[in-house]
Parts: C-alpha cells; sequence; structure tokens
C-alpha cells in the first residue's frame, strides 16, 4: 500500500511537472512543425504495397509460425499507419 | 487544440513510459480507424513430421464513427509427429482454437485498440488481454504507440489428471512510424517480456547418457528456470518505387535472461501488374545463440537444477522464402461491397540446428546427425471490403 501511494505520488509530480514546465509548451512548438510531406503528397504512402500489416490475417499467422519455432519473440509487429490515410 | 490525457501506469520502474504517454497523448493529431473488411483464411504448415492446418476468419465493423470491432476465430488441427514426439513417444493428433475479440476506439484522435484472445486445447488453456494506444503527430508523419499485454496459462498433460501449472506473461511494447519521404516509410520497435512460472513444454524431455538403456540414453522431465525476461529491438522500411512496386525491409535483434541472443533480417518486393494484380517476393534470414542450459546430451539425469533439450533453445539458423499473389477487383459505386481480394501466399522454410542432433538416427551416442528440416506454408484467403 506504502509502495502504490509513493508510485502514486511520483506519477502526480510527473504529471505537475509536465503542466508546470516546459512540456506543453515543447508541444506546442512541436505542432507548429511544417509536415515535410503534405497531405496531397501522400499517395504513395496509402497505397496498400506500402503498409506491413495489408493483410492482417496472413500476417498474424506468419508471426504464429515463426514464434513456434524460434526462440526470439517480440517487437514484430509494426506500429501501423504513419500518413493518417486509409 | 491540444488534448491532454494520461494513462497512469503507477509502477515505480515504468514512470518513464508515463511521461512518453502524457506528452503523446497532448499532441494531438490525425488517427483514423481500420477499415470495414472480412477475411477468410485457409492455412497449412507441413515439415519435421507434422503437419498442422485449418481455417481463419476475421470480422471487422466500424460501429458509428469512432468505434470500430473485430473478432477473429482461428483453428490448428495438427497431426503427425515431430523429432521430439519420434525420439520418445507415438504420433498423436489434436486441436488448438483461438478466439479474439476486439474493439479499437477514436478518442481525440488518439486511436486506442483493446482486445481479449483465448486459445484452448485438451491440454493448455491460455486468456489473454491487450491495450494499445498509438497517436499521430507531426502533421501526421509520426506515428507512436504504446502496448501492453497480459497472458495467463494453465498447463496440462495428457495421461495424468492430476497435472496442472501455471503461468503468466506481461508485454511492454513501444513503436514509433515515421514518413521520411513521400515514398518512404521507416518504423522501429521496441518490445520487453515477461515470463513467470510453468515455462516447460510438458511433453519435452532431456537426453541422458544411460549405460542401462539398449540406445545408451535415456529421456527424463526437462526443467526450466521459472522466469523468462527478453526484450527485442526491430526495425523496418518500406519504399515506394516510381512504377507503383516498392521494396520493404526489416531486422531484429532479441536477447533474453536465459542466454538466447538472435537476429534475423527479411527483404522484400511487390510488383504490380494493373490494378488488378500484387505479386510479392521476399527471403528471411534467422540465427539465434543457444540457451546457458541447454545440452543436446546431459552426462546424467540430475547433471544441473536447470537442464533443457528443447531445440527452440539450441544454436541453430533458418531461412525462408516466399512469393505471394493478389487478384483485387472493385465492386460498383452503388454496391454495399468495395472491393474484394484473392490471395495465396507460400513459404518454403528450412532450419538447420549447430546442437541438437536426431536422437533416432543409429550412430554412437553423441555423433548422430544434427538434425534439421524444411517446411512448406500456405495461406489461401479472401478479404471483402465494405
Amino acid at each position: 500500500m506504502k509502495m502504490k501511494m509513493r508510485s502514486l505520488a511520483t506519477a502526480l509530480l510527473i504529471l505537475g511537472s509536465l503542466l508546470s514546465s516546459g512540456c506543453v509548451s515543447t508541444i506546442a512548438s512541436i505542432q507548429d512543425i511544417e509536415p515535410w510531406v503534405k497531405p496531397y503528397e501522400r499517395s504513395n504512402l496509402a497505397d496498400p504495397i506500402m503498409s506491413a500489416n495489408r493483410n492482417p490475417i496472413a500476417l498474424a499467422y506468419v508471426k504464429h509460425v515463426f514464434e513456434a519455432r524460434e526462440g526470439a519473440r517480440g517487437a514484430d509487429g509494426g506500429a501501423g499507419g504513419g500518413c493518417g490515410c486509409n | 487544440m491540444a488534448e491532454q490525457g494520461a494513462v497512469v501506469v503507477v509502477t515505480k520502474s515504468r514512470w518513464l513510459l508515463f511521461v512518453v504517454i502524457a506528452c503523446v497523448s497532448a499532441a494531438s493529431n490525425g488517427a483514423v480507424l481500420p477499415q470495414d473488411r472480412s477475411d477468410a483464411m485457409y492455412h497449412s504448415y507441413s515439415g519435421d513430421g507434422v503437419t498442422i492446418d485449418g481455417p481463419s476468419v476475421l470480422l471487422r465493423k466500424k460501429v458509428g464513427n469512432n468505434v470500430s470491432v473485430s473478432a477473429n476465430y482461428y483453428v490448428d488441427t495438427i497431426s503427425g509427429a515431430s523429432i521430439d514426439v519420434r525420439a520418445q513417444a507415438s504420433e498423436y493428433q489434436e486441436e488448438r482454437t483461438e478466439t479474439t475479440v476486439g474493439g479499437d476506439f477514436l478518442h481525440n484522435k488518439t486511436l486506442i485498440n483493446v482486445s481479449y484472445t483465448n486459445s484452448s486445447e485438451n491440454d493448455f488453456e491460455a486468456n489473454s488481454y491487450h491495450l494499445g494506444i498509438s497517436q499521430d503527430f507531426f502533421g501526421d508523419l509520426t506515428t507512436l504507440s504504446l502496448s501492453y499485454s497480459r497472458g495467463d496459462d494453465e498447463i496440462r498433460r495428457r495421461g495424468d489428471d492430476s497435472f496442472l501449472e501455471e503461468a503468466n506473461r506481461q508485454k511492454f511494447g513501444l513503436g514509433l512510424t515515421q514518413v521520411v519521404t513521400k515514398s518512404l516509410i521507416v518504423g522501429v520497435n521496441a518490445e520487453n517480456v515477461s515470463d513467470e512460472g510453468y515455462l516447460n513444454n510438458p511433453y519435452r524431455a532431456i537426453r541422458y547418457l544411460d549405460e542401462d538403456s539398449a540406445r545408451g540414453f535415456s529421456f527424463t522431465t526437462e526443467v526450466y528456470p521459472t522466469t523468462r525476461v527478453s526484450n527485442a529491438f526491430s526495425i523496418n522500411a518500406n519504399y515506394y518505387l516510381p512504377y507503383r512496386a516498392s521494396i520493404y525491409g526489416n531486422a531484429r535483434y532479441y536477447t533474453d535472461t536465459w542466454g538466447i541472443r538472435a537476429t534475423n533480417a527479411k527483404v522484400g518486393y511487390i510488383h504490380t501488374i494493373g490494378d488488378e494484380w500484387i505479386l510479392d517476393a521476399h527471403v528471411r534470414f534467422y540465427q539465434q545463440d543457444q540457451a546457458d542450459f541447454y545440452r543436446d546430451l546431459f552426462t546424467r539425469a540430475d547433471e544441473f537444477n536447470i537442464m533443457a533439450r528443447d531445440k527452440e533453445l539450441s544454436t541453430y539458423s533458418g531461412v525462408s522464402a516466399g512469393v505471394g499473389v493478389t487478384y483485387e477487383w472493385a465492386f460498383s459505386a452503388a454496391s454495399y461491397l468495395k472491393k474484394s481480394t484473392l490471395n495465396f501466399e507460400y513459404d518454403y522454410m528450412n532450419f538447420d540446428y549447430d546442437n541438437f542432433r536426431d536422437a533416432t538416427d543409429d550412430a554412437p551416442v553423441g555423433e548422430e546427425a544434427l538434425f534439421g528440416f524444411s517446411a512448406n506454408v500456405i495461406r489461401a484467403y479472401v478479404s471483402v471490403w465494405y
């Protein structure tokens, strides 16, 4: 219980720091960055052949096949998206 | 307008995760729900004396503007006898069914994914829960993804009604996808997985020297550690070529507390013919070093406190090469259905083991031929978008 309270206090301290310090202004400046690839330039990126996850059912199966036969695991899924287009 | 949001992971050692989520949720921008689609697939794996095949069906549908729900039903029908079974026992047949239900939620343009998966066999039951958050920012050029999964397993053993063990695992994932140019996307991923409990395969055994045995060796149950923590890091890239084709690749580095280090890499090329045909060819390489407690042959049944002869824990390498073909057609604008594809994918896999020997080989103990096998893997499926 004491550990949970201390963790909660740590989390609140970090949140407070984010709000009161430079994090918000940093986020604001991040949003001011001009995208160097404009929305109208993203037709190539939106093409299904650029999506690692264009066939999720087959991708999940292949991932399962390798996981069952290899010692390694994890970090094999793409974050997906990137151009906000379907 | 920036939106404030935070997922508090109240664990002292994971406050960094909290900071990242808080910052990302604050930098709100575009995100989209997955498209409505259905897929029905037949899959088949055949290699090392084992055939595993069955169906997989995926349904996904939007509910309103901010929610998409999905369900996946998957079956593995397993028959035959792998090298582990051939060396110790008779062949068997069993079935595994896996059911996943999930939801994607678009909230203030943050995409949240939750899912529940149940995997069931006559001697194994697993339930897992997944939470993922992803967010586009920098004008939708960057996507940051965070994920957490938890799984609980119940392990039983055929022929032993009193055998019941448990294991659980947690996964933390972090991914970043970056649009670099109008033709190049690059992604990096990291994932930490922690297991605790009974991590053995209850049917696998170690091999040890035994003068009383006609073959000169005997088998006894493996003894695994009860914890395992792994870290994996990967990078992937997709590049669009000027004539509607693409090349892609990925690489991963893996390490864990059992002493396994592994790397794998894959490159592929996608070619299109007209609007209808998509052709894919790829090759993948894998290599790993053995777990600290792995031996092909122990000198006695109780040589160490921790002992394994699971070939997936040995030193070995693998190569696979595959092709895929997709035929796509669009429906009329008036139709409820938008488009559909027919897909066929084939992979040939080969694994060569550096210190796992074929115990069925008629040779002096410890001098048997090194084991290796190949497999054919097929996916045939139809997809419909609506």
